[in-house]
């Protein structure tokens, strides 16, 4: 009989303190997440200084309760996994460093996961992945077209070379007044709202997987610069309905191109932004017509969690691809 | 009782191990170098070099702060989640006090202070009475020059201690003169084991889990919003 393998999971890259235990790399045994949204808000976004102290009044509170929801002791841990980055650096080292104590103090393997990975493994939790396969990674840190030709395998095929979608949607949130985080304001507004002002979308050269979202930002602001000038006004529906058309086909065209080009027949989805209903909506119906496996995680394993990082720290465990003492937290750590 | 110290709140790294309340080792480096990376590899390497396990401990200590913001919270975040881990307590000592107490035999006041840029420092004041180091002047962070002054109205001799020293021994020299006392290189740093010491007597809190650094500051974003908001409000 094979034995299970249970890995604790940590992460506080960003403003959620999370702890999570997963069995096998798919089971969730417990998910934890303290999210400090609250108290960022009023700054209109994540204070780096506040996020780190938040992480140091919260980390083993959560540990203890994610232990005891997933009704496991310390002899149960197999390994702890971490994220190493990318991220704030000063929340990253509360949860590397409270990992590495964890590790000692109760000798157990330590394992050091990239923030983007764990997005992509929140797939695996849903479904087991297949291989090979495209994952287009969303979020307010990141946009990326990642290619996999097995587990803990990526190449990086495409990326923004400005904003992330998420940090464009939380720009344009901001000018049409709307409070933060404004990715899901928009996403609301633009379901009731028609894409009728003509945004520009920024293919990039021929061929090219990357994206650009400044642009797009900056063409926003312009539009509703000129009506402002000229009198005339234009609703936020329409104003996000046209926003989020633009971004939404850049993604799913590029996405799908890129599918085809890498010959895969599973696209996964993942990263805060994939919660966006637009997005999703439009991805599903391109991946049917395409004949294209798509996940889509639950809303709750689209943001930042460590349910996924403990999953996708389960195969590096297998490996036997273990992280030391030195491990550090690192803000650009680059996927490899 | 057997007892880990950590500090890690200046540039100055300590990991300290005492055993039946008597020092067993430490691990000491004055470089500026990442706490994050090395913390963990001194500890190990004291305990093994020492055939010591965690189980073994009966507490751990570390300087809470005042000092470098990441700093505090690398040793703090290590202390608290390993004593959380072990199911022991942890102690906070204030950096300033493990500092002063490298000035046991001084006759007059102990000035630890550490630099806080743009002429602050985060300092506090300090008297040795029968060989124990007591607090006379609470924490804080103030402008060197302010502080300076408060000590000369005091007509005493003062002794400073700091890793940070080389960039304000003129300030000292110009506001105090003869009252003020320099330290020797090597008093100048803090050391784990007068930690562990002053960790060895104090009494725990209630848990690791309410343990924080102590910051004696807010984040500056909280600082200018509270600024802002009172402002909004008087308007
Ligand atoms: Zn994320």
């Amino acid at each position: 009989m094979s034995k299970d393998t249970i890995i604790l999971g940590i992460e506080t890259s960003c403003d959620e303190t999370s702890v999570a235990v997963v069995k096998n790399g798919r089971e969730v045994l417990s998910n934890v997440i303290s999210s400090q949204i609250e108290s960022h808000k009023r700054f209109g976004g994540v204070v780096p200084e506040i996020a780190s102290r938040h992480h140091v009044e919260q980390i083993t509170y959560i540990v203890e309760e994610a232990m005891a929801k997933a009704d496991i002791q310390v002899e149960d841990v197999d390994g702890i996994a971490v994220t190493e980055g990318p991220g704030l650096v000063g929340a990253l080292l509360v949860g590397v460093n409270a990992s590495k104590a964890l590790a000692f103090a109760w000798d157990k393997p330590l394992i050091g996961v990239h923030h983007i990975a764990g997005h992509i493994y929140a797939n695996h939790i849903v479904e087991e992945l297949d291989f090979p396969l495209l994952s287009l990674v969303v979020s307010g840190g990141h946009t990326e077209l990642i290619y996999m030709k097995e587990h803990a395998s990526y190449e990086v095929i495409g990326e923004t070379r400005d904003d992330a979608v998420g940090e464009a949607y939380d720009k344009v949130a901001r000018t049409l007044g709307l409070p933060y985080p404004g990715g899901p304001h928009i996403d609301r507004l633009a379901h009731e709202g028609k894409p009728v002002i003509d945004l520009p979308r920024a293919w990039l050269e021929e061929g090219s997987y990357d994206f650009s979202f400044s642009g797009l930002k900056s063409a926003v602001i312009n539009t509703l610069h000129n009506a402002k000038q000229r009198g005339e006004e234009w609703s936020k529906e329409d104003i996000a309905a046209s926003f989020q058309a633009s971004v939404v086909d850049v993604l799913v065209t590029k996405a799908m191109r890129a599918a085809e080009d890498k010959k895969v027949d599973r696209l996964v989805l993942a990263g805060g932004v994939a919660a966006n209903k637009g997005l999703r909506a439009e991805l599903t119906e391109a991946c049917g017509k395409a004949g294209l496996k798509l996940t889509v995680p639950p809303l709750e394993l689209c943001t930042d969690n460590a349910a996924m990082i403990a999953s996708a720290g389960t195969f590096l465990y297998w490996n036997g691809n273990f992280a030391d003492d030195r491990l550090n937290g690192q803000a650009g750590l680059l996927l490899k | 009782m057997n007892i880990l110290a950590v500090d890690t709140a200046s540039y100055v790294m300590g990991v300290a191990l005492l055993k039946d309340g008597n020092p067993l080792g430490e691990i000491v480096t004055h470089q500026k170098k990442n706490h994050s990376v090395r913390l963990m590899p001194a500890i190990r390497t004291l305990f093994s070099e020492t055939d010591m396990k965690p189980g073994d401990l009966d507490r751990i200590v570390v300087s809470e702060g005042p000092g470098s913001y990441t700093g505090v919270r690398i040793g703090v975040t290590t202390a608290k989640t390993m004593a959380w881990a072990l199911n022991i307590p942890v102690i906070g000592v204030s950096s300033m006090e493990m500092l002063a107490q490298n000035a046991r035999h001084f006759q007059g006041v102990i000035s630890p202070f550490f630099d806080a840029r743009r002429g602050q420092v985060f300092t506090g004041l300090y008297r040795s009475e029968g060989g124990r180091i007591i607090q006379e002047e609470e924490d804080r962070i103030t402008m060197h020059k302010d502080w300076l002054q408060l000590l000369k109205e005091k007509e005493e001799p003062v002794i400073f201690l700091s890793p940070d020293i080389g960039q304000h021994a003129s300030l000292i020299k110009e506001e105090l003169g003869e009252w003020a006392t320099a330290a020797s290189s090597i008093g100048n740093l803090p050391r784990p084991l007068e930690l562990a010491a002053a960790g060895m007597d104090k009494a725990p809190g209630d848990s690791p889990h309410t343990f924080s650094p102590n910051y004696l500051r807010m984040a500056e974003a909280e600082a200018k919003w509270l600024k802002a908001n009172k402002k909004n409000k008087e308007d």
